[in-house]
């Protein structure tokens, strides 16, 4: 697993080195004191891993999820756990670490990296391209198609590497990404409320301050999705 | 009873490395000066916005050394400074002279 490690502290960056010497198979291939020059490195050099302080004076660990483009999977190390949630609804954040981090913690976060390399998933994988763009979503689960109708789905929610579509009587899933699934679903009929949540809005019971009611699923709604909601609802 | 700086964490983490020990104590020994001679100035220039940012770099220093209490009035701290209030400054000031102590005698 080759990594790198993004923090402007030094003594915290030589900490997570001397850490990763405990992982088999970790290898850290550099040290970066700023997200820019890490950016720079990222342009003609893939990794597995990146360790990234969240808090970094000009551009901060937030600001280089948002720049970095394919990102790898990323385990953020911080004093700040608040940023650190905040930040943790992108699927390939891994973990969080709050410093100093323990070697304890460590040795969990290296499991949670582990599953997440080797997962093996409990159904099989990728959403299929062949489908009936206007009424039906086909989803290969153990080589078999499954057909999902469209306004039979009500949530999809991202899960690490996986989604999970719900629909009023099962749930299934599925190795994909919602931004995957978003290109192939109506938007006459869906919408993306927050960065882990699309939801099927015509199945919408109500809403209430920063969430929505579907069925018995109340699912947040982000403060930059609100207006387009708002906007696609036929309001009285 | 006051807390004292002392080195169970860095030594949990080398699991022996006396290397990484050393490698680690000249990382501490040349960062912390530095960032306190910044705080100070920032403070003394009416500056907390940027004093804040020192106080959560040396925070992060306090952990490491043992200095539970001390980390948590840095939290503390660090964000009342964001709010314009200096009020722990003393309390602050005396955490830092203990690890500057600290940081010479095992020089």
């Amino acid at each position: 697993m080759r990594c790198i490690i993004v923090d402007d502290e030094s003594s915290a960056r030589a900490i997570v080195v001397e850490l990763c010497k405990t992982i088999p198979n970790m290898e850290v291939v550099a040290e970066f004191p700023n997200a820019l020059e890490a950016l720079k490195f990222l342009k003609h050099t893939s990794v597995d891993l990146i360790f990234l302080d969240i808090h970094m004076p000009k551009l901060t660990g937030v600001d280089f999820i948002e720049m970095v483009t394919d990102p790898p999977k990323i385990v953020l190390t911080t004093s700040d756990k608040d940023f650190a949630i905040e930040a943790y609804g992108y699927e390939f954040i891994v973990d969080y670490l709050v410093k100093p981090i323990t070697q304890e913690r460590f040795q969990k976060c290296a499991t949670k990296l582990e599953n997440a390399f080797n997962k093996l998933p409990l159904e099989k994988v990728e959403t299929n391209t062949g489908l009936n763009e206007d009424e039906d979503l086909y989803i290969n689960i153990d080589r078999r198609l499954i057909k999902l109708k469209f306004r039979d789905i009500q949530i999809i929610e991202a899960q690490g590497d996986y989604i999970e579509i719900k629909t009023q009587k099962e749930r299934y899933r599925v190795h994909s990404t919602l931004k995957k699934i978003k290109e192939k679903l109506p938007e006459s009929r869906f919408l993306q409320i927050h960065r882990s949540f699309i939801i099927n809005f015509t199945q919408i019971i109500d809403i209430q301050d920063n969430s929505v009611l579907i069925e018995r699923n109340v699912i947040p709604i982000s403060r930059s999705n609100r207006p387009e909601l708002m906007q696609r609802l036929n309001l009285l | 009873m006051a807390e004292t700086p002392n080195l169970d964490y860095i030594k949990e983490i080398s699991g022996g490395n006396e290397e990484f020990e050393k490698k680690f104590l000249t990382i501490i020994q040349t960062e912390f000066p530095k960032e306190k001679n910044d705080y100070i100035e920032y403070l003394e220039s009416e500056n907390l916005e940027e004093s804040a940012k020192i106080v959560h770099k040396i925070k992060h220093k306090l952990g490491i050394l043992g200095l539970t209490n001390g980390y948590k009035l840095a939290v503390k701290f660090e964000e009342d400074l964001k709010y314009g209030d200096t009020k722990l400054k003393e309390e602050f000031h005396e955490i830092l002279q203990s690890v500057e102590e600290f940081i010479l005698k095992i020089a």
